[in-house]
């Protein structure tokens, strides 16, 4: 089992909505957030290009996070999905330091906080809050060890990239191009 | 020309616009932590060496500094944590894919011994000091008979601890100034010679003062030479390792850089000790300082311009 999830840029219109849906469904605290929109504008006038992506925390299947953490606070659970442990965390900022995609935050309460796929919905069978709510539905979640999931279908006959593979992490969110 | 404009939406506090989770506190234990293990090692090595009468400041008066700079690094290091009542946990588990962690375990290790390194010289630093308890003369009288041991342990936890302060930074790929293998050797360099600088300062013994000043201005030679191929290295190496070199190169940290480590911190204390040794009358203290102003100010400057650097926007 591994959780993956591919986001399809053209259909994005970047409205937020996913940003707000778990904002509310984890609680996290006003002025944080565990999902956010990156625009990228290339090119050069009139010949230009807009792609707009729904980022999060790429449930790295290398993490450098898990691993520059001293406690185990940091962590893989089921599925590939990358979890932090509250009570084990000591707040160091290793892990922070360590993500190239800077996907985790400080919570106000001293521990570190980031996107969890949404696990205590998963578990239930339902998709991430993101995904759920995402009214263009350009969001697919799945096991991408399942051919038939949501998230292998989307991906079957369609060119796709990952953030920064450079960086070795191999990131488990693809967007779809 | 094709330009790439990049605008997100994220404002997470002390992560954008850029990443500013570690503030003094980290150059402060950096800088302690590599004071303690130059000067530990200087310690060992001439004990193992059996110089212990001519390197009296090494081996002795030195080190007591040490448990003082480690307990003060200590504190700067949980000061850091923001979550500190979990601050333990630290210490029920070792992970040895965790420079942080490794660390942590070193300090715990150092900091005791190092405190047993100066208590068997109280006896002779403090007149007529006497220890409380018949068992800790007992405890001394062996420690003393074991002192090369001691001194094997402690030579190698220093260019451990050394080396970890510059590790620390290095294993974290996601910051491109940070990650270059050369920032380990630099930073044991860096740190051996504050714990030069700081023995040049107290000694009074001009024999050993001579020999610390050659020591020393090899390691700035050293150091000088290790910042020169950082440099290149970064211009030498991806995009976003030149972005990193530009920011030495023009961008907003080159002046603190350049003239307050590169020449007041290395060339000019290199130029003052070299002279000293020629024969002219400089007071110690100035290149003492000099170094360890410049060693405090590159550990201000790599850690806060590392989290400048990053992969995306
Ligand atoms: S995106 Fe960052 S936080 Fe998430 S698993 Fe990868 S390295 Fe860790
Ligand atoms: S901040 Fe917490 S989760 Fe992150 S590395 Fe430190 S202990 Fe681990």
């Amino acid at each position: 089992m591994r959780y993956a999830m591919a986001i399809d840029t053209n259909k994005c219109v970047g409205c937020a909505d996913c940003v707000v849906a778990c904002q509310t469904e984890n609680n996290v605290p006003v002025g944080y957030a565990r999902d956010w929109i990156a625009e990228i504008v290339a090119g050069t006038y009139p010949n230009v290009e807009l792609e707009i992506r729904s980022e999060r925390c790429n449930h790295c299947d290398n993490p450098p996070c898990v691993r520059a953490c001293p406690t185990g606070a940091s962590h893989v659970v089921e599925g590939g999905i990358v979890k932090v442990t509250p009570e084990e965390c000591i707040g160091c900022g290793a892990c922070i330091q360590s993500c190239p995609y800077d996907a985790r935050f400080s919570h106000p309460d001293g521990y570190v906080d980031k996107c969890t796929f949404c696990d205590h919905r998963v578990k239930k069978g339902q998709d991430p809050a993101c995904v759920a709510v995402c009214p263009t539905k350009c969001m697919y979640f799945g096991d991408l060890d399942d051919p038939s999931s949501d998230v292998s279908e989307a991906m079957k006959n369609r060119k796709y990239k990952a953030l920064a593979p450079e960086a070795g992490t191999d990131p488990h969110i693809f967007y779809l191009m | 020309m094709t330009e790439e404009l990049l605008t997100s939406g994220r404002m997470n506090p002390n992560i954008d616009p850029y990443l500013n989770i570690w503030h003094w506190h980290i150059p402060v234990y950096l800088f302690l932590g590599g004071l303690a293990a130059g000067i530990l090692f200087f310690a060992a090595y001439y004990t193992i060496t059996g110089k212990e009468k001519q390197m009296p400041t090494t081996v002795k008066w030195a080190t007591f500094i040490v448990p003082a700079a480690l307990i003060i690094g200590l504190i700067a290091l949980f000061l850091d944590l923001k979550h500190q009542m979990y601050f333990w946990r630290l210490y029920t588990t070792v992970r040895l894919e965790s420079p942080m962690s490794w660390g942590a375990w070193t300090l715990m290790l150092i900091t005791p011994l190092s405190i047993i390194w100066v208590a068997t010289y109280m006896k002779e630093v403090v007149p007529g000091w006497q220890w409380k308890w018949k068992f800790l003369d007992t405890a001394e009288t062996w420690i003393i008979k074991n002192k090369k041991g001691l001194a094997w342990a402690l030579i190698v936890l220093a260019v451990i601890l050394g080396i970890y302060t510059g590790i620390l930074l290095s294993a974290f790929n996601a910051r491109p100034l940070w990650n270059v293998s050369i920032l380990g050797p630099l930073f044991l360099v860096s740190g051996l010679s504050t714990g030069a600088a700081v023995i040049i300062w107290m000694t009074k013994n001009h024999h050993e003062r001579k020999i610390m000043s050659r020591i020393d201005i090899l390691l700035i030679i050293i150091e000088l030479f290790l910042v020169t191929h950082m440099i290149m290295g970064f211009l030498a190496g991806s995009e976003v390792k030149i972005a990193t070199a530009q920011l030495f190169l023009g961008g907003q940290f080159t002046v603190s850089f350049w003239v307050f480590f590169v020449i007041l911190g290395l060339v000019f204390p290199l130029v003052l000790e070299t002279l000293e040794l020629r024969g002219f009358k400089i007071p110690v203290a100035v290149p003492a300082i000099l170094i360890l102003f410049g060693g405090l100010v590159f550990r201000f400057i790599i850690v806060e311009a590392g989290q400048f650097t990053r992969y995306l926007y």
